[in-house]
């Protein structure tokens, strides 16, 4: 009896039919950097369809906010996108400025401009190192990590902390700057100026790198506004979008610098461009560090802080695109709702637009220049 | 008492007991040299990554790999329920046994040769074509849509390669005029192969060496195990000591791979210019050097290079490797024609 | 385009008195803010998005908001080439079985956004391709994000 059955299915099963089949990429996967899950339809090789399960690293920040006064919500954004925690803080208390109509010493602007450039340095060189290992390069993290060391000693040492720093509180900064830390930014801008070739004569220049990012995860300007792509992902696309231009906060009005934009859309052009931030960041910074007015760090706020009646929506441009923040007050010393606008959502739900159609090495390569960060995902 | 001086006397005369005392010797030897191999990988990888490496266990961290073994050997074997059982267990074996029965016919110096047959290349080639049915037996068995991927992978990357690695190795044969190792190191008394053969020799040599790091799933051409697509590829479900197998074979075959190369393009164990002529244990150390100075090139690919996409994998192969060697394998055969090659 | 010429523009857009006039105002926000009744939502919508001189291209921010008695959701738009920003509200009294059109045809980022909010408000999007739960799980009961949800395990209520 069973193995009348046994060759039944045998026998339907021999004729070779072609079948797509599903995949669990992640939440435990080594491109999946963190805990997304991507559920991966495939045709031997090719991709099929590409749909994220997300949720894993969900904490509900939003609704822990509503419970909470606004100088602790800044100390949750630090952990969404962990690695611009200080543009994520910068837009928490930007918002809360601008409801109380507080105007806030240069010195802080200024500040605060240099640090959240440092960030995105420092993001961009995490990400450039992951991004090589993603394709199979496996020195670039080590070279990546050297560099972001130094930034993050900086910040190590003017901020107490290395990832989340909290340096900002609404109405200014924690504390004063370190007094090294003028002279380690100095140093480390030409530092830098000499590693970032250095980054191109070992990845970017390979032809094999190449030839594994040209053409691939093309993404069309209509489509990356359609999707509401934002940040290097966005302009690799073409599309003009810098919160910095457009929209300047902080010292950003004062400083010259050229938005880093491509138009072919693919993986090499979402890579190249965050090359070019790393260096137009550098110029910011350096623009910036000889003049950081004197002044205090900080303006004295009310102990409890009561926004006023009203929606108010700030946004900034962190490493990975447009964060925004968006906060309904009555009048209370808690929001009434806070919604995280998170870039890493908008750029992750193209992920099945342009992934579809290449290979399994296409979707990791795609995945590694959208620089997803999880939590910023889940919130 | 009698019978059993009878069966010894027998092992003796049969010199079955030679076989196994010589098969026990490269056993040990070569998965120390292994061991050895991933240490050097790992000084190597970090070296080229701004690291220390390894230093702790013993002096310079030299007993750092052999730690690591016992703790693959002390660990305990896991496997997936729907594991395919006895081709699961199988595998491994199969992976590491041919690995080790290549290293049977290298001449490391002109006496030290376990075993001397006249149709040694075409030997080595029959064997390392062996290797990939573990691997495609591990993805299989191992019930895992990632290993199955790897294995899959592995046999068209194999498949591939194993042409141009064959052709490029035909390519010298038709300059020594034998299959025999042996006999293809001492025609190179006369100048190296790389020498006497100039361009074509040379092109061979290229080509071999890229055959050869895909043949042994290394970085450019780790397709197979390509950790940040596939998790670990064939071997995603092995633990322990199985998994060590699997990763001991790898090094022993990028041994190999470099040897034959020495042994082909380099002379083997003759010295360079004949400088050390006169001392015949010499030669292990020249092959040695020859052989580690090929293994360090092919860690330096795989610490710069990133990794090919399965399609550009096989479009290298088909599209440039292959024309290239078949015009490659005429080129040579007209120089030997001619009598163009360069003797010294 | 300020914000005067965008409420004359789009108020042109509905002559007729008899149909709900969207309600303008700038009160207690930096943005010109435009509140609609769910049944012009997606007429309105796709007109803001297809008219040359609006042409809010870009959705930007797409925020679910439980008012108390009513559920909302916020859009932000911003356009890619006049450059303003623009923010239409729409509500909902319909606690039990809150029904919106959904936006994703104009705007694939809605897509997730929208997913996300009906995760956490239970508001359903009409003709929506794939609604279901985007950060809990499908067995989750309730929606979290509502101001009259409760666990008495989780959530610590101050």
């Amino acid at each position: 009896m069973e193995t009348a059955v046994l060759n039944s299915t045998t026998v339907k099963k021999s004729n070779f039919k072609s079948e797509e089949y599903f995949i669990n990429m992640g939440p435990q996967h080594p491109a999946t950097h963190g805990v997304l899950r991507l559920l991966l339809t495939i045709d031997g090789e090719i991709i099929k369809k590409v749909e994220p399960d997300l949720g894993y690293i969900h904490r509900s920040i939003e609704k822990m906010s509503e419970s909470n006064s606004y100088q602790q919500i800044v100390h949750l954004t630090d952990r969404l996108d962990y690695l611009s925690s200080h543009i994520n803080n910068e837009a928490v208390c930007l918002c809360v400025e601008n409801a109380l109509e507080l105007e806030v010493p240069e010195r802080v602007k200024v500040i605060r401009t240099i640090l959240g450039e440092l960030t995105r340095i420092a993001s961009h060189t995490l990400w450039w190192g992951v991004m090589g290992m993603d394709v199979g390069a496996l020195t670039t993290y080590f070279y990546g990590f050297r560099d972001r060391e130094m930034i993050n000693d900086i910040f190590e040492e003017t901020c107490g902390a290395r990832l989340t720093m909290n340096y900002n509180i609404p109405g200014g900064l924690m504390q004063d700057i370190h007094p090294n830390f003028v002279k380690r930014v100095k140093e480390f801008i030409p530092h830098f100026r000499s590693k970032l070739p250095e980054y191109d004569r070992l990845l970017t220049g390979n032809i094999i790198f190449q030839k594994r990012t040209k053409g691939v995860g093309v993404l069309s300007r209509e489509d990356a506004i359609n999707f509401g792509a934002s940040g290097p992902v966005a302009r690799a696309s073409g599309y003009s979008c810098d919160v910095r231009k457009y929209h300047p906060y902080s010292a950003l009005d004062k400083v010259n610098f050229t938005e880093a934009l491509d138009t072919a859309g693919d993986s090499f052009a979402r890579y190249k461009v965050r090359i070019a931030e790393m260096w137009e960041s550098l110029n910011i910074i350096e623009q910036l560090i000889d003049n950081i007015p004197e002044g205090d760090f900080k303006v004295a706020t009310n102990a409890v802080i009561k926004l006023p009646k009203g929606d108010f929506y700030q946004k900034v441009e962190t490493a990975r695109g447009e964060f925004g923040v968006y906060i309904i007050s009555t009048g209370n010393k808690n929001p009434y709702r806070v919604k995280f606008r998170s870039p890493g959502l908008s750029n992750l739900s193209l992920l099945n637009h342009i992934a579809v159609g290449g290979k399994i090495g296409d979707l990791v390569a795609t995945m590694a220049t959208i620089d997803i960060v999880v939590p910023d995902i889940d919130r | 008492m009698n019978s059993i001086s009878n069966i010894i006397d027998w092992f003796i005369n049969t010199g079955v007991l030679n076989m196994a005392l010589i098969a026990l010797i490269y056993l040990t030897v070569f998965a120390l040299l292994g061991l050895f191999l991933v240490l050097l990988e790992r000084k190597v990888a970090a070296w080229f990554q701004l690291r220390i490496g390894p230093n702790r266990v013993g002096y310079l961290g030299l007993f750092q790999t052999i730690a690591d073994a016992l703790k693959l050997v002390s660990k305990e074997l896991t496997g997936t329920v729907k594991a395919d059982k006895f081709l699961y267990n199988l595998a491994p074996y199969f992976v590491i046994v041919t690995s080790l029965m290549a290293l049977a016919v290298f001449p490391f110096t002109k006496d030290l040769q376990a075993f001397d047959i006249n149709i040694g290349i075409f030997f080595l080639i029959a064997i390392s074509s062996i290797g990939v049915i573990g691997i495609l037996l591990g993805g299989w068995s191992s019930n895992n849509k990632f290993a199955l991927i790897g294995a899959m992978r592995s046999g068209v990357q194999t498949v591939s390669y194993e042409l141009s690695v064959g052709l490029s190795l035909l390519t010298m044969v038709i300059l020594t005029g034998s299959l025999q190792l042996s006999e293809i190191i001492e025609v190179q008394k006369s100048g190296w192969l790389i020498v006497q053969g100039h361009i074509p020799a040379i092109i061979a040599f290229m080509i071999y060496m890229i055959a050869g790091t895909a043949e042994t799933n290394r970085a450019p051409f780790d397709m197979v195990e390509a950790e940040s697509e596939l998790g670990a590829g064939y071997h995603t479900e092995y633990s322990g000591m199985k998994f060590a197998y699997f990763f001991l074979a790898e090094f022993i075959n990028m041994f190999i791979i470099a040897a034959i190369a020495t042994t082909i393009f380099f002379g083997g164990w003759l010295s360079p210019f004949g400088i050390t002529e006169s001392l015949p244990w010499m030669g292990l150390f020249w092959f040695l050097v020859k052989t580690f100075v090929l293994v360090f090139l092919m860690m330096w690919f795989r610490w710069t290079f990133p990794r090919l996409r399965v399609d550009q994998l096989l479009t290298l192969e088909w599209k440039y490797l292959l024309p290239i060697n078949l015009v490659n394998l005429v080129l040579m055969a007209v120089i030997v024609w001619l009598n163009l090659t360069i003797q010294i | 385009m300020n914000n005067e010429a965008l409420q004359q523009t789009i108020l042109s857009w509905f002559p007729d008195p008899e149909f709900p006039q969207p309600q303008f105002t700038e009160e207690g926000s930096q943005f010109l803010n435009l509140s609609t009744e769910p049944e012009q939502l997606h007429e309105l919508m796709h007109l803001l998005k297809n008219n040359p001189e609006t042409h809010f291209d870009y959705l930007f921010c797409l925020t679910g908001v439980d008012y108390g008695k009513e559920l909302g959701v916020v859009y932000h738009l911003e356009s890619t080439v006049h450059r303003h920003i623009m923010v239409v509200k729409v509500q909902t009294a319909d606690r039990e079985n809150p029904i919106l059109d959904s936006v994703q045809d104009l705007w694939a980022t809605a897509n997730f956004h929208e997913r996300e909010v009906f995760d956490f408000f239970g508001i359903k999007f009409k003709n929506h391709p794939n609604l279901k739960r985007l950060f809990l799980t499908d067995e989750w009961e309730g929606y979290p994000l509502r101001k009259d949800y409760v666990d008495e395990t989780n959530m610590v209520v101050k």
